[in-house]
């Protein structure tokens, strides 16, 4: 690697830190607009056009607000809590390929941070550590309803990783990699794992609602329950990065489902239009944009639609119902991997 | 390469001795994640990409948030300094005596040993790894599995509400 890609890596870090975070704040007017859709209602309409300056408002008032750490609480864990799950949070998007290969001025800059060999388990080690920002966070706050939330939390997050792994293996046996960029690659012209995976796609995306503490899986935080779950003591900012975190995850999880699943940053009958190679990599990016952005309004149209689960009735669903599926679904995969590439 | 390397192991040494020393257990976890960090940063300055994944799936997010748990419902929070009688520090202290002579021992005389395979830089990816095992350890690597499934069967049973059974005898 010579100084320009350096440089080119910084640069392209930075605006990928900065297109989650728009992406993210978006996301929670977009939700609170889906949410009004869904109920017959207005939503936000105040702040600007469209209500469209809804999340600067929002952000500016958590950024004002008293800042308060009780008493009774752990200091460090309780600002440590917040800061693991917003760093986890961000950290996945450093594997995930948001483009094809841009040349400028005769040096080939590929749209991703690192391609490296192990993509798909770098994600899943960052998913894991995330779960020591919600469990940190409602034990330091050294309140009944919030380790309640954290306990929840960090259960509900260990039980439906098992069943997303194994989901991710039957879909390494079609693939043959553990290498993002080259799972993406295998998937141009409409050749979607969505289709060769169908199952798999099924309980990974269960497991990804799950992971995301979004509803139906929303337990930790259920309100009816636990006031707010784990972050009941938190205020402020603090407060405010458990709710970003929670969105930032839900992109991430997002493009990798895109990106697993949907081809990527692949259009169909790309090939046929006849663009240069830059303006088709441009292209490209944009529908994978889309690509997510209906990935997202998908878990916003899940959440409004379907009611919380019990908490017993989730656990039933992790691993008496997902579980045996998955093996199931690695089973009938190698069976018929064996006998189809034995000719 | 050797800047990272020394950097690193500081990181472990000093978080290693803070899991040691520092009085609150949930302290000590959050120390010892840090170490495990630091052990898979080594693993990817051998270039064995998969082992540092695995490491920090298995032991970071999985067995470090079971020992917290534990910590959490046991409500070990409270920094108790445990009083030992007499009788069983002295001994705890000779024994740590003990020990750590048979480590310098162990690694004073230096024998260098013949990896079975010579280093490369595809050693630690996950093809060579998967070769490896399924190829030449294929026997020790099922036995294992073996143990594990009767490990995790045992723990359930263990786990497992009692139905009371009176044998009458």
């Amino acid at each position: 690697m010579d100084w320009t890609m350096y440089i080119y890596k910084t640069i392209f870090l930075v605006i990928i830190l900065l297109v989650t975070l728009l992406v993210a704040m978006y996301s929670t007017y977009g939700e609170r607009k889906v949410a009004a859709f869904m109920q017959d209602r207005l939503g936000p309409n105040r702040a600007g056009i469209f209500g469209l300056l809804q999340p600067i408002a929002d952000g500016i008032k958590m950024f004002m607000k008293e800042e308060i750490i009780p008493l009774s609480a752990n200091k460090k864990m309780f600002i440590l809590g917040p800061s693991i799950a917003m760093t986890t949070a961000l950290l996945t998007g450093v594997v995930i390929p948001w483009g094809g290969t841009l040349t400028i001025f005769g040096h080939e800059f590929p749209m991703q941070i690192a391609d490296l060999n192990i993509g798909i388990l770098y994600v899943f080690a960052m998913v894991s550590i995330g779960v020591y920002g919600i469990m940190l966070g409602g034990w330091a706050s050294n309140n009944k309803y919030a380790l309640l939330g954290s306990i929840r939390a960090a259960s509900q997050m260990i039980s439906y990783e098992l069943a997303m792994g194994m989901s991710i293996i039957a879909l390494i046996l079609t693939t043959g990699t553990l290498s993002l960029h080259e799972i993406v690659d295998q998937q141009q012209g409409m050749h979607w794992n969505v289709f060769y995976q169908p199952l798999g796609f099924l309980i990974f995306i269960i497991c990804a609602f799950a992971e995301t503490n979004r509803a139906p899986f929303d337990l930790p935080e259920c309100e009816t329950e636990l006031i707010g779950g784990y972050h009941t003591e938190y205020s402020s900012m603090k407060l405010g990065f458990y709710l970003f975190a929670e969105y930032v995850n839900m992109f991430i999880s997002s493009a990798v489902i895109v990106t697993l699943y949907f081809g990527g940053y692949h259009m169909p009958f790309i090939d046929h239009i006849g663009l240069s190679g830059n303006v088709a990599t441009l292209l490209g990016t944009f529908f994978f944009f889309i690509k997510v952005f209906f990935m997202i309004f998908l878990f916003m149209w899940v959440r409004w639609t379907l009611p919380r689960f019990r908490y017993d009735q989730l656990m039933n669903l992790g691993w008496k119902g997902l579980m045996p599926l998955a093996i199931f679904n690695i089973l009938a995969t190698g069976v018929f991997y064996y006998f189809t590439e034995l000719t | 390469m050797a800047f990272l390397f020394y950097m690193l192991s500081a990181i472990m040494i000093i978080s290693a001795l803070f899991v040691v020393f520092s009085k609150n257990p949930v302290d000590s976890v959050i120390y010892l994640i840090i170490c495990f960090i630091g052990m898979a940063g080594q693993y990817i300055l051998l270039n064995a990409q998969f082992l540092a994944v695995v490491h920090v799936i298995v032991y970071t997010g999985a067995i470090m948030v079971l020992f917290l748990f534990v910590i959490m419902l046991l409500n070990l929070n409270k920094e108790i300094i445990v009083r030992k009688s007499k009788v069983t520090r002295i001994s705890a202290v000779i024994t740590g005596g003990i020990f750590f002579l048979v480590m310098v021992a162990a690694t004073r005389q230096v024998i260098e040993i013949h990896p079975r395979y010579p280093f490369s830089g595809t050693v630690g990816l996950v093809s060579e790894v998967g070769k490896t095992l399924f190829h030449e350890f294929l026997l020790p690597f099922e036995i294992s599995s073996v143990l594990f499934i009767s490990a995790m069967i045992g723990a359930v049973m263990f786990g497992k509400k009692d139905e009371v059974k009176n044998f009458k005898s």
